[in-house]
Order: C-alpha cells, then sequence, then structure tokens
C-alpha cells in the first residue's frame, strides 16, 4: 500500500500542496484529478523523488520510499533519442540492476512484445508516434521492476482514438499486481479507469 | 609552354620551404586541439559549477580570451610576459597562447550544447536510477557530441587559417614560408601555393566533419 500522509509543499512561500493525505492499495489505481495550477505534477514529481517535499510522509508497505521503487511515465515520455527502443529499455537494468547484456535485453524484449512495440525494438524514439512511444516509455519504467509507476498526463499527447487504448493498458497491467497512479485532467478518460479518484484544488493564495 | 616548364621548376625549387612550414602549421594545429578540447570540457564544467568563486573565475577567464585578439595573446606571451620575466620559446609560447584561446571558445560551445540537452533527460536517467557518471556516459554526452559538433567543426577550420598569426613571434609557418619566398623572388606563385595548400588542409578537415556529422545523424 502507498500511503501519503499531511504532505506539504511550497514554492518561494507559496503553498501548492497542503496537508495532503491519500492512500493506495497494492494492485489499486488512483487518479488524481485538478485544473493546472493545482500542484498535480508537483505531487507525482515528489513522489517520484524529482522535488523534496516540505513536510510529511511518503509510505510504501509502512516504510519510507526508497530510489527505485517509484517508477515514472513522463508526459513527454523523455526516451533517450540516442539509443534504439530496445537499448532505452535494457539500458537501466543492466547499468543498475547489474544484469548481463544478454539478461537485460531478454526482459526488455519480453515486456516490449507483452506491450506490442517488439517489432520497433531497433527504431529509433524519432520514428515512432506519441502511442507508441508511451508504450516504450512504460516498459523502460516496467523493466526496473517499479512497485508504483506514475503517469504524468498520459492521455494529452495522444489522439483521441489512443485514450482508450492506454486506459486498458492501464487496467491490463492492474492485473500484474502494479499499483498505479495517473495525473490527468481528462475526466473521460478518468470515467473510462473508474476507480479511486483524488481531486485536488489550487491553494488560494495568502 | 617554356613559361609553364620554368614555373614547375620554381614552383619543385620552394615547394620544400612550403611543406617544412606546413609542417610547423599542422603542429600547431595538432597539439592546439589536443590539448584545448579537454581543457574547454572542463572550463565548461567550471562554468555550469555551482560553487561561485570557480564560476567567476572560469567567466573571467573566458571573457578576457574571447574579448581580446589572439593576435595580441600571441604578443603578449611572447614579448611582453619576459618584461616580468617569464619566458617561453617561440614554439611554448604560440602552444600556450592558442590553447588558452581556443579552449575558451571550445567551452562555451560545450556549456550551449550541455545546457541545450532537456532538463527531462536528467529527470528520466534519475528516476531510472542511473548514477550522475552512468547518465552522462550513455545518455547526456553523446547528445551533447552531436549538438555541437557543427561548432567544433568552424573552429577546427578558424584554426587552420589563424595558427598562421604565429608568424608575429617569428615561428616558421606555412605563411611566412610563402611571405620570404614572394619577397625574395618578387612572384605571387608562392602566395597561391601557401592558398592552395591551405585550401587543401581544410578540405580535409570540412570532409572529416562530414564523416563525423553523418556518423551521428541516425538519430534526430
Amino acid at each position: 500500500m502507498l500511503e501519503i500522509k499531511n504532505l506539504n509543499k511550497s514554492f518561494n512561500g507559496r503553498p501548492i500542496l497542503r496537508d495532503l493525505s491519500c492512500q493506495i492499495p497494492t494492485g489499486g489505481i488512483l487518479t488524481v484529478v485538478g485544473p493546472s495550477g493545482a500542484g498535480k505534477t508537483t505531487l507525482l514529481r515528489i513522489i517520484a523523488g524529482l522535488e523534496t517535499k516540505d513536510s510529511g510522509q511518503l509510505l510504501l508497505n509502512g516504510q519510507a520510499i526508497k530510489q527505485g521503487q517509484i517508477g515514472v511515465v513522463f508526459q513527454d515520455f523523455n526516451l533517450f533519442p540516442n539509443l534504439s527502443v530496445l537499448q532505452n529499455v535494457a539500458l537501466a537494468p543492466e547499468l543498475v540492476l547489474k544484469k548481463t547484456k544478454d539478461e537485460a535485453q531478454q526482459t526488455a524484449k519480453h515486456l516490449l512484445t507483452q506491450l506490442q512495440m517488439a517489432e520497433y525494438q531497433d527504431q529509433y524514439p524519432y520514428q515512432l508516434s506519441g502511442g507508441q512511444k508511451q508504450r516504450v516509455a512504460i516498459a523502460r519504467a516496467l523493466a526496473m521492476q517499479p512497485a508504483v509507476l506514475c503517469y504524468d498526463e498520459p492521455t494529452s499527447a495522444l489522439d483521441p482514438n489512443l485514450r482508450r487504448a492506454v486506459g486498458d493498458l492501464i487496467l491490463g497491467l492492474q492485473k500484474t499486481g502494479l499499483t498505479q497512479l495517473i495525473i490527468t485532467h481528462d475526466m473521460a478518460f478518468t470515467q473510462q479507469i473508474d476507480q479511486q479518484v483524488l481531486r485536488i484544488k489550487p491553494l488560494a493564495e495568502e | 609552354m617554356q613559361e609553364v616548364e620554368r614555373i614547375m621548376k620554381y614552383v619543385m625549387q620552394i615547394l620544400p620551404a612550403l611543406l617544412s612550414g606546413t609542417g610547423m602549421t599542422l603542429r600547431i594545429f595538432c597539439w592546439t586541439l589536443v590539448l584545448s578540447l579537454p581543457l574547454g570540457i572542463l572550463v565548461a564544467v567550471g562554468e555550469l559549477s555551482k560553487f561561485n568563486p570557480l564560476e567567476w573565475l572560469v567567466r573571467f577567464y573566458v571573457w578576457i580570451m574571447r574579448g581580446t585578439p589572439l593576435l595580441l595573446q600571441l604578443i603578449f606571451v611572447f614579448y611582453g610576459l619576459p618584461l616580468i620575466h617569464i619566458v617561453f620559446p617561440r614554439y611554448q609560447a604560440a602552444l600556450f597562447a592558442f590553447v588558452l584561446n581556443y579552449a575558451a571558445y571550445f567551452a562555451e560551445i560545450f556549456r550551449g550544447g550541455l545546457q541545450s540537452v532537456p532538463q527531462g533527460q536528467f529527470e528520466a536517467a534519475k528516476v531510472l536510477r542511473l548514477s550522475h557518471w552512468q547518465a552522462l556516459q550513455h545518455v547526456i554526452i553523446p547528445q551533447v557530441v552531436k549538438i555541437v559538433l557543427p561548432s567544433i567543426g568552424n573552429e577546427v577550420i578558424n584554426l587552420v587559417k589563424d595558427s598562421s598569426l604565429v608568424y608575429v613571434i617569428g615561428l616558421g609557418d606555412l605563411l611566412r614560408a610563402g611571405n620570404v619566398a614572394m619577397a625574395r623572388d618578387v612572384t605571387m606563385v608562392p602566395l597561391l601555393l601557401v592558398g592552395l595548400i591551405y585550401l587543401a588542409l581544410i578540405s580535409l578537415c570540412a570532409f572529416a566533419q562530414r564523416k563525423l556529422e553523418a556518423h551521428f545523424s541516425y538519430y534526430k
């Protein structure tokens, strides 16, 4: 279970998040919705360790979150343009998890096959569509075996007909027991996921 | 026909002197590149440093090097510094001035290259738990190299030509060899030859640059 307790964050004295608390059961999906400026992305960045918190607790199964337990699918994916699809997915497992090149590539190919991207493994990110890049980004994050996978605006870079496909993908991953957190302002998408929703509003300036 | 033969004979006569001058030009060129590229990387890292005194020192250095003529710097090192008892032999003086000057330009190019890699690349590497060095080695530096290649190529071509400035401190480079022959024999032929040799050298550099850029064109 991922627990967020009394999380506070302000930038230059301006409060962004105040006493935010929520829980996601293991294998659950939490959709965080709210207008831009409400601090959704800040919340994701704090959970991912890209931003520091002012106070509060982030717990995974009762223990403070460690680096590597959280995977992130960025809004614009941030794939490495100099590496092929396969290299993008296999790089961190090889360098960080100390797998052999073969093992890392096998795992990467397996993930890419699951995400229907196997035939693109030797292409480079610039050759892919938005939806394909997103699936590579998901494979890259999953290759590090995160306990929680966070998505920042997963539908924003996609054609409307692809939104449903991402929703199905996320619901499919839920069956594997992965805990997921989705930042979005896409209400139709939120309805499709149809699970726990956290609404956040911009804090009034004081 | 006789005229052509006479000119060819003259060319063969002065060619050894010109080629020996080319040797000096190439020595300055190669050593400056070999030393100033790594120094430029260090300076670029210094410029992006969060340790303020280092950043100021490096900015001051770049300001001076880019803000004054290379010719002045050469004269300063060889004729000026001896007045305060710092004496460099000619060749070392030339290299010292060239390396310091070119490292400043390279540093600015590398700094721009590093800064134009999107922040998201660093963040993606971080959430994948790549160490700082792993991120640089596998993700950032390959992208920086691709970004800076055209500008580095420009500077390299400039360096071939700038090396001719060493003749003010009495080094026998290609231009000086041509100049001596022209003054002695009162003919334009040496200057034309000098021009041809510079063109050949620079065409080689441009060719190498195109090859390198093609190598990095496998992604966008």
